[in-house]
């Protein structure tokens, strides 16, 4: 094809197309490029959550006034919450290693529907414009927490409906990008590519998906009822009007705790394509880890209720859906068991992905069990709203999908930029973040166990010591999150070129040139019938 | 607060109890064995001492085996979740009712005799049930020594959790569901008193409590309705600003409000007063929010505002 002759030699970073500088970025309809307008646009986002977040901790190092009054630090939890899990973590790893990735992954040269690709980046940034114009202008910064739960957040500020309105184009970018993987994964597979020889990063991001089109839907009834209650007064969640507030927290959690799943599923992916790769070794029970990712996607539809278990469901309706939380911890349990036996008798080579792996594993373990306390009904009446939850969900989200996040981008990054990171200080790095999080959230554990309620400005001496030592982890996180950072930053432009596969892997993004060319492949892939992503013998 | 000492605090403790101790025992032996035997495989298995892999697809024996157990062992941690909060669905029929109300930011109590407190005075070894009155937002009564929580939802018709305290001693309670501004600073307390002292606390009405029985000055009646209410989560005596203004020398004083679209002068009376606890939102004093505070209408008698308006007059 001609146009192949005209960016030969140029890979996707570097050829020209019809605009020039930014131009040629931001309307690029490439998936790599698409994927690193996400990164940008989401590390930003996370950079400023991170900034919110401690400055929280910083208050919260002392009973009484720190460094702020009571209405900004409820302010700056919720804004924290909003661009944490909306901005950073929804879209996450589909976004940025979805796109630059898969197609790839999969032997296609793009995504189905390049422009559609293109236009979900556009209502992402939309999406982010409206939430923080909601959130910044008006008549103050909200202060309702993350979840906006009525009647509170009728009573305060008037800024929810344009809130909601961001959430929806935000989640109308998510609806797109599910749509499009999921036509790029059925059809544009290249000769060879058999579901089952399909990487599991790829079944992750297919099974993600499938909830990001369903679920995500329901952001958009919420909006509506939401007008029809705020425009014409009809009462369907403000009990001064006649409507029902926990209404409002079912249809919230319908859509936010399947959700959780758009955040864990692809990071799951990721790690199953690194430990593999840096065990030299089959993956353990690929068949296992694909049916249990399906059964993640279909089974986190049906507990949306274990987040109401004090809100005054029937008695029938709670244990229904304390039943079903313990039945989906299961299908996570077998993913670590398999990770772990695909580790047995490898040929461990231990690089900064491997440690990131490795770790999240651990926090993700943290994580899932300390969700078993609040999924069984006794114990979850005990903490929930308090700081365990905050501690369970910041090892889910944050060590899970944050952990993940940070493996994938040492992993992929030689292949993204064509340059390798400085190993020695990429470890360091990690070690730092390690530490800082474990200091950071395992005292919320112990202080929610002591009874000490989560959105707390304020907290009586006893809680004390617990809220020094997070703070303390805060700044070392902080420290290793920098150091991380730096490193990658200086290594994009000054890095020693890398190899085309400098982790010996298998699965077709290492067979092309680092990075890749413009078209991804010179002629496309074939897979023999002794291909296959896990395939090193 | 969760402590050892104060175990046996109420009737569901040892359920509650137990179920953590299933559920966290059984995690952390989970934790620590596939951390160890993870740990374990990465130094084994290292390239320098294993340099050749032994490609193994897996094993469907495995497979099933780590199905099976783990969902064994979720069934018996959701049977004692299951069992510990059971009980707690249905109060019994001869438990003392007490109506707990919760606004921004403070809870009060009112027992069946009319006696309405600030803190929650029980008897010892008496089911209680507290019927949950929210009266604006969402708030959450958490009791974390009796291992009780029940979120309190407005309009919700038979709200309610119950108990039996069975120690006596003084315990912490919070409101768990965030509620605004002064969210972390609503909490109370609840003392549990044999039930011999708590009989004569009930039926004394000398001390501690607003009541009918009136037999001190109408200004400290007011004040003591007001803490009740929980007037001073919002309004300070001293001139401190928070969310509505300081009640320091406000009798008689000029303040300038907002009604509706227009500013003007009132002065502080008596009308006013009223006005302001019935219809907080009809005049704003200049510099603050409204909506904020909600009517007391229904909640305050006319006895109750005047003793409230001879009180206001001694804050100088």
């Amino acid at each position: 094809m001609h146009t192949t002759n005209a960016v030969n030699g140029a890979n996707y970073l570097t050829y020209q197309g019809k605009y020039k500088g930014l131009l040629g970025w931001i309307f690029s309809t490439d998936h790599k490029r698409i994927g690193l307008l996400y990164l940008y646009s989401i590390a930003t986002m996370f950079a400023t959550g991170v900034l919110l977040g401690l400055a929280m901790k910083f208050e919260l190092l002392a009973p009484g006034k720190t460094i702020m009054d009571a209405q900004t630090y409820n302010a700056t939890f919720t804004v924290h919450g909003v661009i944490m899990i909306f901005m950073v973590v929804v879209p996450g790893l589909p976004a940025v290693f979805g796109n630059l990735m898969m197609p790839i992954m999969i032997g296609a040269k793009d995504v189905a529907f390049p422009k559609l690709n293109l236009l979900s980046w556009w209502l992402y940034i939309a999406g982010v414009v409206l939430v923080l114009c909601a959130l910044l202008f008006g008549s103050g910064t909200p202060d309702t927490g993350w979840t906006f739960y009525a009647p509170y957040s009728f009573k305060t500020g008037t800024n929810l409906l344009p809130a909601v309105f961001g959430a929806f184009v935000l989640g109308f970018s998510s609806i797109l990008t599910g749509l499009n993987f999921l036509v790029t994964i059925h059809r544009l597979r290249c000769p060879g590519m058999k579901w089952t020889k399909l990487p599991l990063f790829v079944w992750t991001l297919y099974g993600t998906a499938w909830i990001q089109l369903l679920a995500t839907p329901v952001v958009g009834i919420t909006l509506v009822l939401v007008a029809l209650e705020r425009v014409f007064g009809v009462g369907v969640f403000d009990p001064a009007l006649g409507g029902d507030p926990v209404l409002y927290q079912h249809l919230f959690w319908i859509y936010s705790h399947p959700a959780v799943y758009i955040m864990i599923l692809p990071a799951m992916g990721a790690i199953s394509e690194i430990i593999p790769t840096f065990s030299q070794k089959h993956i353990f029970g690929y068949k296992a880890i694909i049916a249990s990712t399906l059964a993640i996607a279909f089974v986190g539809y049906l507990v949306w209720g274990h987040h109401m278990f004090t809100a005054g469901m029937s008695g029938t309706a709670q244990y229904y859906f304390s039943l079903l939380t313990f039945i989906v911890a299961i299908p996570s349990a077998i993913k670590v068991f398999n990770w772990i036996s695909t580790m047995y008798k490898g040929s461990i080579n231990i690089q900064t992905p491997f440690y990131w792996a490795v770790s999240f594993i651990f926090v993700f373990m943290v994580g899932g069990l300390s969700g078993l306390v609040l999924g069984a009904l006794a114990t979850d009446i005990y903490v929930h709203d308090t700081a365990f939850v905050v501690a369970h969900f910041h090892y889910i989200v944050f060590g899970g999908t944050g952990f993940a996040f940070f493996a994938a981008m040492h992993y992929w990054f030689p292949k993204i930029f064509g340059r390798m990171y400085d190993k020695a200080w990429a470890n360091i790095g990690w070690l730092v973040f390690f530490i800082g999080f474990l200091a950071l959230y395992s005292p919320m554990f112990y202080l929610g166990m002591m009874g000490m309620p989560r959105r707390y400005y304020d907290y009586l001496e006893e809680f004390h010591g617990g809220n020094i030592l997070s703070t303390l982890g805060s700044w070392v996180l902080v420290t290793g999150f920098i150091i991380i950072v730096v490193n990658l930053v200086r290594s994009a432009r000054k890095g020693p070129p890398a190899e085309m596969n400098p982790w010996h892997s298998k699965t077709l993004e290492w067979t092309v040139t680092s990075p890749p060319p413009v078209l991804n492949f010179e002629k496309e892939p074939v897979l023999g019938e002794k291909d296959g992503p896990y395939n090193y013998d | 607060m969760y402590s050892s000492e104060i175990t046996k605090a109420s009737n569901f403790v040892q359920g509650v109890d137990t179920a953590f101790l299933v559920i966290m025992g059984i995690s952390f032996l989970f934790l620590i064995g596939l951390t160890v035997v993870m740990l374990v495989f990465i130094f084994k298995y290292n390239k320098k001492k294993n340099p050749k892999a032994t490609q193994i697809e897996g094993s469907t024996k495995l497979e099933i085996i780590w199905t099976v157990i783990p969902f064994l062992i979720t069934m018996l941690m959701f049977y004692y979740g299951w069992a510990g909060w059971k009980p707690m669905q249905r109060a019994p029929k001869d438990a003392m009712e007490i109506t707990a109300y919760g606004r921004m930011w403070n809870f009060s109590f009112e027992y069946e005799n009319g006696r309405r407190t600030d803190t929650l005075f029980l008897p010892k070894d008496q089911p209680v049930k507290l019927n949950l009155v929210a009266m604006d937002v969402l708030h959450s009564l958490y009791i974390p020594a009796f291992r009780v929580k029940q979120d309190m939802v407005p309009g919700k018709k038979d709200n309610f959790m119950w108990f039996e305290p069975q120690k006596v001693g003084t315990y912490e309670l919070f409101c768990a569901e965030y509620c605004g501004l002064q969210h972390s600073y609503m909490y109370t307390y609840v003392e549990v008193m044999e039930d011999s002292a708590f009989q004569s606390w009930i039926t004394d009405t000398t001390s501690v409590a607003a009541s009918v029985a009136e037999i001190e000055s109408p200004a400290a009646t007011g004040k003591r309705i007001m803490q009740n209410i929980g007037c001073f989560a919002c309004h300070t005596l001293d001139g401190t600003k928070l969310v509505g203004p300081s009640f320091k020398g406000i009798w008689g004083e000029e303040q300038t409000v907002q009604t509706g679209r227009e500013k003007r002068q009132v002065t502080v009376d008596e009308d006013y007063i009223r006005k302001s606890i019935y219809e907080p939102n009809a005049d704003v004093v200049d510099g603050y929010n409204k909506g904020l505070m909600v009517s007391y209408e229904g909640q305050l008698s006319d006895d109750d505002i005047n003793n409230i308006i001879e009180y206001l007059k001694t804050v100088k």
